[in-house]
């Protein structure tokens, strides 16, 4: 299954700082295929789903106006050592994905 | 079920006062994805559709909230911001970048368990003031930067 | 096209260094004076900060430049290269059996002057001799899925190597000699040179773009313009063609070869970085 979440978490004095990116091409619907002249529909994430140890701590909500390839940096208090964050998105064609990281 | 779908059964619903589970969407403080305000294309009216009926009630919140920008966004489709809510018991905040087709961009809402801190990157059509706004215990806030975009660099296509 | 009047000066330094007599033009004597002309130009920024081009003088643009590489959005190209350059012919071998050192530590060598063929080598080059050998099919130089990616992973390995083009011969010197032609050379509608805007105006603004020196450029590329849109460094002159009006050159071309070959050199003991963020 293709990996399309990549985290980087460092967790240092009970705080973890997360960082992670959804490769997604965040297409707004404004821009002409170069060749037909057409339309690139818009297709674009519009939910995440952050999860500390299959409890949610975050709710995301992104539109066309998020840059391509989302970033996005949040930070946990009181994490620790073998906590797992998960991220689950979910997009306006229904596709979705997720992926996950374990806190060291 | 496709958004537009979703659309027309929420209308239906609310004005008979059913409830259907998560689909329904309020004008506020639902904490699903809101096309309604998502597409809304006048900054006044996206605003509105987060759930303020009298602008006068929006407090000043520029000295509690620290928004990040650049001065002058090297190219407006990758714009690093960051916001850091100092309100204590801060729900949720709002991404506006006023000049964009449609000016919510996101938002964000936290638990108690994550710092209501975020960094993203956003894309704004033109040079324009981002609003941010947080919501706390039932009042919202307000602070906004203006941004200056430029055209892509030399040569670019 | 009006540039700043204070630009005369510099203007006519090039001049007396294009044509005084007086003075030996060697490769490392140009590329002294054109660092005196940045010297006179941007005052006060050292030479080190030249790599950051249009960047340099901003703290703005270096925040966002830092913000953005610190997790850049091109990672799934990054990610396509490294696949590309990891993959096993069908005799069995790589690409890095091709390269000295498994290809690290390599890059800032390219091009180069090879006396057999005597022709200039890019590193997009050597790529494609190494799989023309092998039996496997070579890369168009402009495709940014496959040359494009994987150049954005393989130079990646050479990292902080300062760049080192040699010209120790005269048919290396030659080639040398006509990059430097090229790039004083007025083309395209805007009858403009590489010079006019990244020697004789390095440093100062157009607009509001700063153009970067020329010193500095070579070590930089494939770029991500935008976070997005890879150009490898004949892209970008290619882009640079059409900006001012002319029709481009190929990728790979003889010409452009050369002027690859010149513009290296002038950014020697420059350390490379490689797959950055441009706007």
């Amino acid at each position: 299954m293709e990996k399309t979440v990549r985290f980087r978490a460092r967790l240092s004095d009970g705080i973890a700082n997360i960082k992670l990116m959804i490769f997604h091409e965040m297409e707004t619907g404004y821009r002409k295929d170069k060749n037909s002249g057409e339309i690139i529909p818009q297709h674009f994430i519009h939910t995440v789903h952050v999860d500390k140890n299959n409890e949610r701590v975050l709710e995301v909500h992104w539109s066309r106006s998020v840059s391509k390839n989302p970033y996005l940096n949040f930070m946990v208090p009181g994490a620790q050592t073998g906590d797992t964050i998960t991220v689950t998105w979910f997009d306006n064609k229904g596709f979705s994905g997720d992926g996950s990281v374990e806190l060291k | 079920m496709s958004l537009l779908q979703s659309t027309e059964r929420r209308e239906f619903l609310r004005s008979a006062f059913a409830i259907v589970g998560t689909l329904i969407v309020t004008p506020s403080h639902s904490s699903d994805w809101d096309q309604i305000a998502y597409n809304k294309t006048r900054i006044v009216d996206s605003i509105k559709s987060v759930g303020i009926d009298d602008f006068s009630n929006i407090v000043d919140g520029s000295d509690l909230i620290e928004l990040n920008t650049p001065e002058i966004a090297e190219n407006g489709a990758i714009v690093p911001i960051t916001i850091q809510s100092q309100i204590p018991q801060t729900e949720r905040i709002f991404v506006f970048s006023e000049k964009n087709p449609q000016p919510l961009v996101s938002d964000y809402v936290f638990s108690t368990k994550v710092t209501p801190y975020v960094a993203s990157r956003i894309k704004m059509a033109e040079t324009s003031y981002v609003h941010v706004l947080v919501l706390a215990e039932g009042k919202f806030y307000r602070t906004a930067k203006e941004v200056k975009v430029t055209i892509g660099g030399c040569g670019e296509e | 096209m009006i540039f700043p009047l204070h630009s005369k000066r510099s203007f006519l330094l090039i001049l007396l260094v294009m044509f005084s007599s007086a003075c030996v033009a060697t490769p490392e004597n140009d590329r002294k004076q054109y660092l005196d002309i940045f010297a006179q130009n941007i005052p006060g920024v050292p030479v080190s900060e030249y790599v950051h081009g249009s960047m340099m003088l901003s703290q703005d643009a270096r925040e966002q430049f830092n913000s953005i590489m610190d997790f850049p959005p091109f990672q799934d190209s990054l990610d396509r290269g490294k696949t590309i350059w990891h993959r096993t012919f069908s005799n069995g071998k790589k690409l890095e059996d091709c390269f000295k050192n498994r290809g690290e530590n390599i890059a800032g060598n390219y091009p180069y002057y090879d006396e057999t063929t005597e022709r200039v080598i890019t590193f997009e080059m050597a790529i494609n001799q190494c799989l023309e050998i092998n039996g496997e099919m070579p890369f168009n130089y402009t495709d940014v899925d496959t040359m494009g990616a994987l150049t954005a992973y393989a130079r990646g390995l050479s990292d902080g190597m300062l760049m080192n083009i040699q010209i120790t011969s005269p048919g290396a010197r030659e080639k040398y000699e006509k990059g430097k032609e090229f790039y004083f050379k007025r083309i395209g509608q805007y009858n403009l040179a590489c010079a006019s805007c990244h020697l004789t105006h390095g440093g100062y603004y157009f607009r509001d773009e700063l153009l970067s020196p020329t010193i500095g450029q070579a070590v930089h590329y494939p770029v991500f313009r935008g976070g997005e849109r890879l150009y490898t460094l004949q892209m970008r002159y290619q882009r640079c063609m059409e900006a001012v009006g002319a029709t481009p050159l190929e990728s790979g071309s003889e010409t452009l070869n050369n002027l690859e070959f010149f513009h290296s050199y002038l950014s020697n003991n420059l350390p490379l970085n490689s797959a950055v963020y441009r706007r």
